[in-house]
């Protein structure tokens, strides 16, 4: 069966080792997430988690079922990737040089990047936007001398007026 | 009223209905049992000799009572030692509420004496689990810590509460008792579907489980069989569920069941299957698993639909409802083909076992016709558990005290204990050697409570389900299972302070089993059995029920 990327939003409690509830899950029953991402809402009381991971619709609809298990888990949500605004961000630190520099500069430019730190040694930028133009900006600035990177996983929300709550098909 | 952590956990327990729990003292949790020695009047404290023990028999409380079982264990080893029987209960669904103590909280984290994270440790075998921080929230976590575990699909809770919650004061005030949420009813949309699959069937078959020993459902299953004119079979949990002589019913399905029940299933050509969840036991290579059938899956836990097998109608909701629904909706079938030809598989697998010499079979059917119909029959796990499970003629609902989805050897005579502590039902434990040897130690419990059990161990002198394996399966290369010991059961039993009998053959073991059941109190039966006496039918690892070993003969020559 064909393999998807799928993007899961839950709003669980905002309590301590809810987040291990929920990734000791998906090691109980062997699915790889993707990434991952948890903050807070805009009620105090519950966090959200976004995890992306690839599957089957199958697994999928077993992945959903079995987080809506969960007793701290309160709504667990497919977000369509067409249908949903979903952003991600990249810190990426390479080594400056005399001859890099202004092809490191263009390419910033290119991909509506930004600099954020600039020393005689490195060039620090920060790249957001969905995981497919992240891909792409690391893939270009592997012709340079990569430092460090650091990206934090997708984080996204249904277009329009809606929100988790509202209706959402599986 | 101002009370002490201790105080307000035994108070809650009252106040959610408990009146016995189950379990063992330690430095954690001796304030806890400091106010259980003031309610003596009102909850009865079993003292087991091993924690495992404990949470067997709160489980064997649950399933034989319906009730949530409790117990509870100090920080530590205790909190450790109730894990597999956590597990058990988790992977059988039965309402468990474990109560353990943890070190004070400013001690947690510090590697503490007999400090443990033990709900780390239960999370994946556990429906949920709680850390009691705070003694304002005690009452109101194990209040919910029941209502989960009774509520859609039951299974073990964990309270972990540190030492300084217990000594704690706070307001307590009793609250009535909140019912779990009942399941929606069934939608007409989803009646009407399967009514249509119905129409389309000639080969229905109906296939039950725990959920249905859960939803008491036995008497719609049979009501709907008629109307549809289907077979009925169920997994290891369903049993006891319907009388076992109930003309429809042929019997447990699966690796080890029934054969008429397993080709019968493999053979439908609709699969109507209530609260019960497919697993490999019952299906063997679920690729392969009747491909031809319609399938209909009724569960009150979604994530059970379509987990293990695809389904054609998955129905998350009431089972009972669904069921009165659906038997109300379909039309009255007739299906006399199908019903002959289940005959003939009945009647194939009655002639496999004509004209053998005296079997374990025998040793069941004397039990069945001895004990009366309310007695707990109750195993541990092995060829003895699958012996039981095929021959013992249910007539009582929950009667079968058994460990299906976990396979918890040593889970036996706790569970026992328990069972009779929960109905004051008198129980048959049939063990083998091996898994009696795991837990025996809860023979002191049976005699200090006088327990009235009649423990029969199939002594094969082998871990026999292991063996009939190495036998089939890896050339008869008997790698550690033969059990060369020179255990004297009659006389263990007598050093406990229970009897013991030795019997040998089918005259003798009436015999003795006539006179054992008679006994108020523990007793063993040491029953000897052929080192090399098979579970037969067997399902080829990988196999399908459509070439099941039903016979000695059966096992190809490269197998022998």
């Amino acid at each position: 069966m064909q393999k998807n990327k799928i993007i899961i939003a839950i709003y669980v409690d905002n309590q301590y080792g809810v987040l291990s509830r929920v990734t000791a899950m998906f090691t109980r029953r062997g699915y790889n997430i993707d990434s991952l991402t948890v903050g807070e809402t805009e009620s105090p009381e519950y966090s959200r988690i976004t995890i992306t991971l690839t599957a089957e619709k199958n697994d999928k609809d077993q992945v959903v079922s079995q987080l809506r298990k969960l007793y701290n888990v309160k709504k667990v949500v497919v977000l369509s990737s067409e249908e949903c605004i979903k952003r991600e961000l990249l810190l990426i630190k390479v080594r400056n040089t005399e001859e890099a520099h202004s092809d490191i500069v263009e390419a910033t430019n290119i991909f509506r990047t930004k600099i954020i730190d600039f020393t005689d040694e490195a060039i620090s930028i920060e790249a957001t936007g969905d995981s497919q133009k992240i891909d792409a900006f690391i893939e270009y600035m592997k012709k340079f001398d990569i430092i460090e990177m650091c990206r934090t996983g997708l984080v996204a929300l249904d277009r329009g007026g809606t929100n988790i709550w509202s209706e959402h098909e599986d | 009223m101002k009370m002490t952590g201790a105080q307000i956990l035994v108070e809650t327990l009252i106040e959610q209905g408990v009146d016995t729990v189950f379990g063992f003292p330690g430095g954690m949790v001796v304030d806890i049992y400091d106010k259980l020695y003031d309610k003596q009047d009102k909850i009865k404290h079993i003292l087991t000799a091993h924690e495992e023990g404990a949470v067997h028999a709160a489980d064997g409380y649950a399933r034989s009572t319906g009730k949530t079982g409790v117990v509870i264990a100090t920080s530590g080893p205790g909190a450790t030692n109730l894990v597999t029987g956590i597990a058990t209960a988790y992977l059988d669904s039965i309402p468990l509420v474990a109560i353990t103590g943890n070190v004070r909280n400013s001690m947690i984290g510090r590697d503490s004496f007999q400090e443990i994270d033990i709900t780390g440790i239960t999370l994946p075998i556990t429906k949920h689990n709680f850390f009691v921080h705070k003694v304002s929230k005690l009452a109101d976590v194990v209040r919910k810590a029941f209502e989960i575990a009774q509520s859609g699909r039951p299974g073990p809770v964990l309270i972990d509460i540190p030492k300084d919650v217990q000594e704690a004061v706070f307001d307590f005030r009793k609250k009535p008792v909140e019912r779990p949420a009942s399941l929606p009813c069934c939608d007409a949309k989803d009646v009407e579907k399967a009514v249509q699959l119905i129409k389309e069937s000639k080969r229905p078959y109906i296939y039950f489980g725990g959920g249905a020993v859960r939803t008491e459902l036995g008497e719609d299953i049979v009501k709907l069989a008629d109307k549809l004119d289907a077979v009925i079979g169920c997994s290891m949990m369903g049993l006891s569920e319907i009388p076992s002589d109930s003309p429809r019913f042929l019997g447990m399905q699966g690796m080890h069941g029934r054969y008429a029940s397993s080709v019968a299933l493999a053979k439908a050509d609709l699969i109507i299957a209530l609260g019960v969840r497919f697993s490999d036991r019952a299906t063997g290579k679920t690729e392969k698993f009747s491909l031809s059938a319609a399938k209909i899956h009724v569960d009150c836990d979604r994530a059970e639909i379509g987990k293990n097998v695809p389904v054609d109608l998955g129905v998350c909701c009431d089972i009972k409802d669904f069921v009165k629904c659906l038997t109300k909706a379909a039309p009255q079938r007739k299906n006399t083909e199908w019903i002959k030809k289940v005959e003939q598989l009945r009647k194939r697998e009655a002639d496999a076992y004509e004209g053998l010499p005296f079997l374990p079979r025998d040793a069941i059917n004397i039990i069945s016709d001895t004990v009366k119909p309310d007695t707990r029959l109750v195993t541990d796990v092995g060829q003895h558990q699958c012996w039981t499970a095929q021959f013992f003629r249910f007539r009582k609902k929950r009667t079968w005290i058994t460990s299906g989805g976990l396979g918890t050897m040593g889970f036996g005579l706790g569970a026992a204990i328990g069972s009779y502590m929960g109905t004051g039902k008198r129980s048959v434990l049939i063990t083998g050697d091996g898994s009696f040897g795991m837990c025996l130690n809860e023979l002191a419990t049976a005699v200090t409570y006088n327990v009235p059990v009649t423990i029969v161990i199939f002594n094969n002198h082998a871990l026999g389900m292991v063996r009939q394996w190495q036998k089939i399966f890896f050339d008869g290369r008997y790698s550690n299972t033969s059990l060369d010991r020179k255990t004297d059961f009659v006389k263990l039993a007598q050093a406990f302070g229970a009897k013991g009998y030795k019997a040998a053959d089918k005259e003798s073991f009436e015999e003795v089993f006539k006179k054992a059941y008679k006994v108020n109190g523990p007793v063993i039966i040491d029953l000897s059995v052929k080192t090399d006496s098979l579970v037969l039918p067997m399902l080829k690892p990988g196999g399908t029920f459509n070439n099941l070993i039903l016979r000695r003969e059966d096992i190809s020559d490269a197998e022998k």
